[in-house]
């Protein structure tokens, strides 16, 4: 049984169509990263997802419910974009509001502001916060009583590395309590090491949905062997290996995956021509423009 | 409940800091002991206390003032929200607007409630310290306090449907201060130069009362002085406020607060985020 399954779902605005015949499930304790450019759909699926908008066709449901009924929303907790709270309450204050809206006692704000590192500045009032304490307020809030799916918007913009660890340690956690977790993200190396799985859209396409091992894969992007020669051989190397010099001593050479043996064999006869080589697989940004790119595939 | 007490008492929080509180117990003290201080000349009405008196001047105070103040406090209700971006989360818990809206609601007319007691109290205690004999006029001092908190709650109702249609905090205060001119001073010159006009014909007789006790404002004024002769007999208005049964002007001012939160609800339920 999935937590939320999308199938079909079609968004439109006046002129402009948000999300097209978009559908993916996500499951207990799975931690799915939604990656694509500005404008992709991100957020407008997200707020679909609950209930913030009516959807233009296709269907939504988080364990059986429909987004935005009352069910629903006490099974979801939302980290919008740019998150924002009224500036003359203070930390323990707003939580405490959050909670109280959830049926939960006020008292719990205190645990809560402490687990994000909010502790020492719970009795300031939020209009004196930083972006990052605003985000950590933000993140308190979609903690609060242990939501079955989580939809956070860009959850880590304005964290710093610290914060970014700590933030993906809670997920871990509530991951592994079986909650759902739905996330988008511009940082795609924190992606690549804190998902499970990974939902790319481009222009309100879906591009790809599946794990990294298996995208790689698919996506089969040269490998590139990345060549230093010796001082003023490059030009020799790069004639000899028909690769591109890059710059006065680095060579490139891009081959796919099962040329790379004899490629390598190739480099190994220049030796005396040659100081080192590296082996660059593709990166995730790579392959984030390979599946945000292709045309319907 | 919980829900609705919890953004209750957010609100009552956020009015205190944002020192709403303060300015709207000043206004109505200050307003109230300017009353009384030129209300405590002798009257010479037979039959009226000082009190019943000062009821009669703070009625007529109370029209302007008291929407105004509600109205001043409701305009960035939904539209506040909407500005800052505070209203995508909340409208992702498990509450209904109905709850948020009546969540503001009780922490406004408690404000509201506050700032008719202490205005009222000072003027009151101004009198009867004076003249103790005025005590005989309390009974319409709390009918007047009481409806002074309905016509708040008809108008804060009234300020949050307008709130909620602005979408935006400045075109919400530029409705809020249009419609306080449109109900409370253009209404009546409006209906009295209908009046004039009509020189005692059918819209005297059959329309112009209904028109009267469809206004909050108009009903509020005729009840409280429909209700008490004395203080009727002190406003001079005596004969105008006697051709509409006190009933149905009270009747107006217990149903306004219902029908503007509807309204408010409404016009909340049309806003997506
Ligand atoms: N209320 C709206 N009215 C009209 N168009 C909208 C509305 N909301 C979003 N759009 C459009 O829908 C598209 C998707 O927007 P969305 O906010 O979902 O992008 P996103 O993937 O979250 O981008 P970003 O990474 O910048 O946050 C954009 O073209 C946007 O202009
Ligand atoms: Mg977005």
């Amino acid at each position: 049984m999935t937590t939320l399954t999308i199938s079909h779902l079609t968004k439109r605005f006046e002129g402009v169509t948000a999300l097209d015949d978009v559908g993916f499930d996500v499951a207990p304790g799975e931690r799915v990263a939604l990656l694509g450019h500005n404008g992709a759909g991100k957020s407008t699926l997200m707020k679909i997802v609950l209930g913030l908008i009516p959807a233009s066709s296709g269907s939504v449901a988080l364990m059986g419910a429909a987004p935005g009924s009352r069910a629903a929303r006490s099974l979801a907790a939302y980290l919008p974009e740019n998150v924002a709270f009224h500036p003359a309450l203070t930390g323990l204050e707003q939580l405490g509001f959050y909670l109280r809206m959830r049926g939960e006692p006020a008292r719990g704000a205190m645990p809560l502001l402490e687990k994000v590192g909010l502790g020492h500045a719970a009795r300031r009032r939020i209009g004196t916060y930083s972006k990052g304490m605003r985000q950590r307020v933000g993140l308190a809030q979609a903690l609060i009583g242990r939501p079955r799916l989580m939809v956070l918007d860009e959850p880590t913009s304005g964290l710093d590395p610290v914060s970014r660890r700590d933030f993906y340690a809670i997920l871990d956690e509530l991951a592994g309590e079986g909650a759902a977790i739905l996330l988008s993200s511009h940082a795609l190396t924190e992606v690549e090491a804190r998902t499970d799985r990974i939902v790319i859209l481009s222009q309100g396409r879906l591009r790809a949905n599946d794990t990294l091992a298996n995208l790689r894969r698919k996506a089969a992007l040269p490998i590139r062997l990345q060549v230093t020669a010796r001082p003023d051989t490059a030009d020799s190397v790069a004639g000899q290996l028909s690769g591109a010099r890059r710059n006065g001593v680095t060579v490139d050479l891009m081959c796919r995956h099962d040329e790379k043996l004899a490629r390598l064999g190739q480099i190994a006869g220049l030796q005396p021509l040659i100081e080192d080589v590296e082996v660059l697989p593709p990166s995730l940004e790579d392959l984030y423009s390979h599946y945000s790119r292709s045309e319907g595939q | 409940m919980t829900r609705i007490l919890a953004a209750a008492a957010a609100e009552t929080r956020i009015a205190l800091r944002n020192r709403w509180v303060a300015i709207a117990v000043a206004m109505m003290a200050l307003f109230s002991m300017v009353l009384s201080a030129t209300g405590s000349a002798p009257t010479g009405i037979l039959g009226a206390d000082r009190l019943s008196v000062t009821v009669a001047s703070l009625t007529s105070l109370a029209v302007y003032l008291v929407p105004l103040v509600a109205l001043l406090m409701a305009f960035d209700a939904v539209a506040g929200e909407v500005e800052r971006g505070t209203l995508p989360l909340v409208l992702t818990y498990p509450v209904s607007r109905a709850e948020l809206i009546l969540g503001k609601f009780l922490a406004h007319l408690g404000v509201l409630a506050l700032a008719v007691a202490v205005g009222y109290g000072i003027a009151a205690a101004a009198v009867i310290w004076t003249d103790p004999r005025a005590q005989a006029g309390l009974p319409a001092l709390w009918r007047l306090g009481w409806t002074s908190v309905l016509l708040g709650a008809t108008f804060l109702g009234i300020g949050y449907a307008l709130s909620a249609l602005a979408r935006r905090p400045g075109a919400a205060a530029g409705l809020a201060i249009g419609l306080w001119l449109v109900l409370i001073v253009l209404y009546n010159l409006g209906l009295l130069a209908a009046v004039v006009t009509d020189g005692g014909g059918r819209f005297t007789t059959q329309v112009f009362p209904w028109l009267l006790l469809a206004n909050p404002a108009d009903a509020f004024r005729l009840y409280n002085l429909a209700a008490s002769d004395a203080t009727a007999a002190a406003a001079g208005l005596g004969g105008a406020a006697s051709t509409i049964p006190a009933p149905l002007a009270l009747a107006s001012v217990a149903l306004w607060p219902l029908f503007s939160l509807v309204l408010a609800t409404l016009a909340f339920r049309r806003i997506t985020p």
